[in-house]
């Protein structure tokens, strides 16, 4: 039955359906709500036996995961932006241990400049840590995508995050289909761990390793990153079957038959993207979008064959590498073939400015004129930059570059 | 003639041979159905005192819970040295994670038993000074205010030995390691305000809180098992000597650690609800410097003219022990 729900209340309200058995986390925008709501159903019986800890930190926050799946436990936890960042050593370790907790991430920029609105910086910045990352592209999927997450998790003996646009999603009230209790119990089994903390059965976890097994370790762990490309769309099939919904999956391919330009993107934004595409697929124009739903692992082999026979390809990423441009377009681009299509990244959408429909078709018209270079970044003001690096050469002490650049914003010397 | 019963007490140390004890005060050690919960094959130095303190800490703990316990472990040595595999010497179901979130660990595993039906099983979080006064700090405090089912268990050896003798906030004023060297005008580490973490534990007004030396074990087994009737958290502060850090013969792990208790330097007490409920009195007091001179991290205060005013204001940390916890022996 289709409802009007917040995105963060549909994930809570999936993720109770889930049967946790341990929800421990701390509180960061746009995070929040999940959290709270979760905390609700503890405190009323509703999810009894679960037990919700209030940590003093997301460092302690994942570290409880840790504890309560290695003793068995069904563990979830969501975070986004600084809180990722604070418990990133905990989060290394629960995918090196092999635990399955599931984590919602609401995705948000990282600062300084502090910024609590959306971007993937956060996910990108953990996207080497040995957990499989899933995006959501409405609140429909990613309610759905935790039921899959935690099977796919405790299948695989690997975390799973599940990234939803801070804000554009966690806080955007539309119609989803709620999940049965009865869909969910059948889908997803009780938790059967490949290793427990068990006085009846002691074993040793967390020994050190060295170099005489270190690699064979971290080799296993890739190993079970790529049964997850395996796992990922026959898991989302079954969900299909069961519910009748596409959500999940390695990729989102849409109107890509014949498509000379594909956009490639993550997350909400491939809403406007497709919106972008059907006005120019109305002109006359061969383009299509490739929404990639499984970061990590990252299906290689799916890409290259979803960008096969596209000239050009643009990859809309809401994060970048410092110093060296888009980190999806570099997987995208280790994806296509050598003699493969021109590729252009677009970073967008940074600290939550909105990327509209028009700025995406302004991109396909830049990529079809020829004049979209390989790197971009969309409606960058390129008049507050220049001013602040005329005041940098001017004065060796030219002050914080943040607050220079919202003073002249302010002052209209910026966006027009 | 009516006949007096005699205690044979070993000579120097007070120590009455188990034999002669009652069943119920015999060490846990004596006992065939030990768990050997840390067990032969670590690769701790000769005579370090956190071996000897784990094992005899979890020993009572598995005895106490009738063998239903998990352990937790931060880094450091006590984790490096247990877990040389394939040798793992735990026999104990054990995880360790990471330096400074033991004690997150160990409460999300009381949660898990807790949401499983399985309140029987208790959980030991274990580290040592650094991974609790320092790194761990945060974590462990959460513990506390929560009041989680766990018995944290800090092993000080008054530095971050793992890594080659650093300062922590456990390191008494004076001493060397290597970020404190044994330089300049004032050699060793420096006086700063301390972190007494038993007193901050205590602070907490947590159900139990205790310290313990591994020159009595025995007290250190009690412990433990009286820690297993609370539910909720409880913290045990254990001094154990470390051999290499201290620059200490193997042989005086024990000597050194009575020397802490019995010249007041380390104050071995007990508290419920952040009430000092208990202290282990002086048997034979002892000047600081009995303790510090068998150590090399305190041989600059004793080479050449010395420094007797260093050692002055270490007198009296170890008298304001004595006063604060009434520790003075009973004939004084
Ligand atoms: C986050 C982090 N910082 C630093 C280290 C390095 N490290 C490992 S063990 C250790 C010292 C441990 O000291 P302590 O807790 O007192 O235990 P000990 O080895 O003295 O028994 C340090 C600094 C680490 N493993 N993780
Ligand atoms: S360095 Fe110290 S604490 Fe570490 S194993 Fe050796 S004696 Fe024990
Ligand atoms: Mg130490």
């Amino acid at each position: 039955m289709l409802q009007q729900l917040e995105g963060s209340r549909a994930v809570a309200e999936t993720v109770a359906r889930c049967r946790p058995e341990v929800v421990c986390a701390y509180p960061i925008s746009p995070q929040t709500h999940i959290i709270e709501a979760l905390g609700a159903m503890v405190k009323d019986g509703r999810l009894a036996p679960c037990e919700f800890i209030n940590v003093e930190s997301e460092y302690a926050a994942m570290s409880v995961s840790i504890g309560a799946s290695a003793a068995g436990a069904r563990t979830y936890t969501a975070t986004a932006s600084q809180g990722l960042l604070f418990m990133i050593e905990a989060v290394y370790n629960a995918a090196g241990l092999g635990l399955p907790v599931v984590m919602t991430l609401a995705n948000r920029a990282i600062g300084a400049p502090i910024n609590i609105w959306n971007d993937h910086s956060d996910a990108m910045a953990v996207r080497d840590a040995g957990w499989i990352q899933l995006f959501a592209e409405t609140n429909q999927e990613a309610a759905d995508l935790h039921v899959q997450a935690f099977r796919l998790a405790e299948a695989l003996s690997v975390p799973v995050m599940v990234c939803m646009d801070g804000f554009i999603l966690t806080h955007a009230v539309e119609a989803v289909d709620l999940i049965d209790q009865a869909v969910v119990d059948s889908f997803l089994p009780p938790y059967e761990p490949r290793q427990v903390l068990d006085p009846d059965d002691p074993v040793s976890i967390g020994a050190m390793v060295g170099p005489e097994a270190f690699e064979e370790v971290r080799y296993l762990a890739h190993l079970r990153q790529l049964d997850a490309l395996e796992l990922i769309p026959s898991v989302a099939e079954e969900f299909a079957a069961l519910t009748g919904r596409a959500s999940g999956g390695l990729l989102h391919p849409y109107r890509l038959e014949d498509a000379e330009t594909v956009i490639v993107a993550m997350g909400s934004v491939l809403g406007t993207i497709k919106d972008a595409v059907d006005a120019r697929r109305e002109a006359g124009e061969r383009v299509g979008v490739l929404g990639v739903a499984a970061f990590r692992p990252f299906p290689i082999a799916a890409v290259a064959d979803a960008l096969h026979g596209a000239r050009r390809v643009i990859v809309v990423e809401k994060a970048f590498s410092l110093g060296m441009g888009g980190v999806l377009a570099t997987d995208v681009a280790t994806a296509s073939p050598a003699s493969g299509p021109d590729l252009a990244t677009v970073v967008a959408g940074l600290g939550g400015r909105p990327i509209t429909r028009r700025d995406v078709e302004g991109v396909l018209e830049r990529s079809a004129r020829g004049t979209l270079p390989r790197l971009s970044f969309l409606n960058l003001d390129e008049d507050v930059v220049a001013r602040e690096r005329a005041r940098m050469a001017a004065s060796r002490r030219s002050g914080p570059f943040a607050e220079n650049v919202l003073r002249d914003v302010a002052t209209g010397g910026a966006r027009r | 003639m009516t006949e007096t019963r005699v205690h044979f007490y070993q000579v120097g140390s007070f120590a009455v041979g188990n034999r002669l004890l009652s069943d119920a005060d015999r060490t846990v050690q004596a006992s065939p159905e030990r768990t050997n919960s840390l067990d032969a094959g670590h690769r701790a130095c000769q005579g370090c005192g956190e071996a000897l303190g784990a094992r005899y800490a979890l020993d009572a703990a598995m005895r106490a819970t009738g063998g239903r316990l998990v352990a937790v472990n931060a880094t450091g040595c006590l984790e490096v040295f247990s877990t040389p595999f394939p040798e793992t010497s735990w026999r104990i179901a054990w995880l360790h994670s990471l330096f400074g979130n033991a004690p997150a660990v160990a409460t999300g595993v009381a949660a898990a038993m807790r949401a499983k039906g399985r309140d029987d099983v208790r959980v030991v979080g274990q580290a040592g000074d650094g991974g609790t006064v320092d790194i761990g700090f945060g974590t462990l405090s959460g513990l506390f205010e929560r009041n989680d089912d766990v018995l944290f268990i800090c092993y000080d050896n008054e530095g971050y030995m793992n890594t080659g003798v650093q300062r922590s906030a456990a390191t008494p004023p004076t001493a060397r390691t290597a970020t404190s060297e044994a330089l300049g005008a004032d050699p060793g580490n420096v006086f700063g305000q301390g972190k007494d973490l038993p007193r901050l534990a205590m602070a907490h007004d947590i159900p139990y809180v205790a310290t313990a030396t591994v020159a009595d074990l025995h007290d250190l087994e009690r412990k433990v098992e009286r820690a297993m009737t609370f539910r909720g958290a409880r913290y045990l502060h254990v001094l154990v000597p470390c051999p290499l850090g201290w620059g200490a013969a193997s042989a005086d792990t024990v000597r050194l650690a009575r020397l802490a208790a019995e010249s007041g330097f380390f104050p071995v007490f007990e508290a419920e609800h952040g009430v000092v409920t208990g202290v282990r009195r002086i048997r034979r007091r002892v000047g600081v410097e009995e303790y510090l001179r068998p150590q090399r991290r305190f041989a600059h205060l004793f080479a050449g003219e010395g420094r007797p005013d260093l050692v002055a204001r270490l007198q009296a940390l170890a008298d304001a022990n004595i006063q604060r916890y009434g520790l003075a022996p009973e004939e004084e």
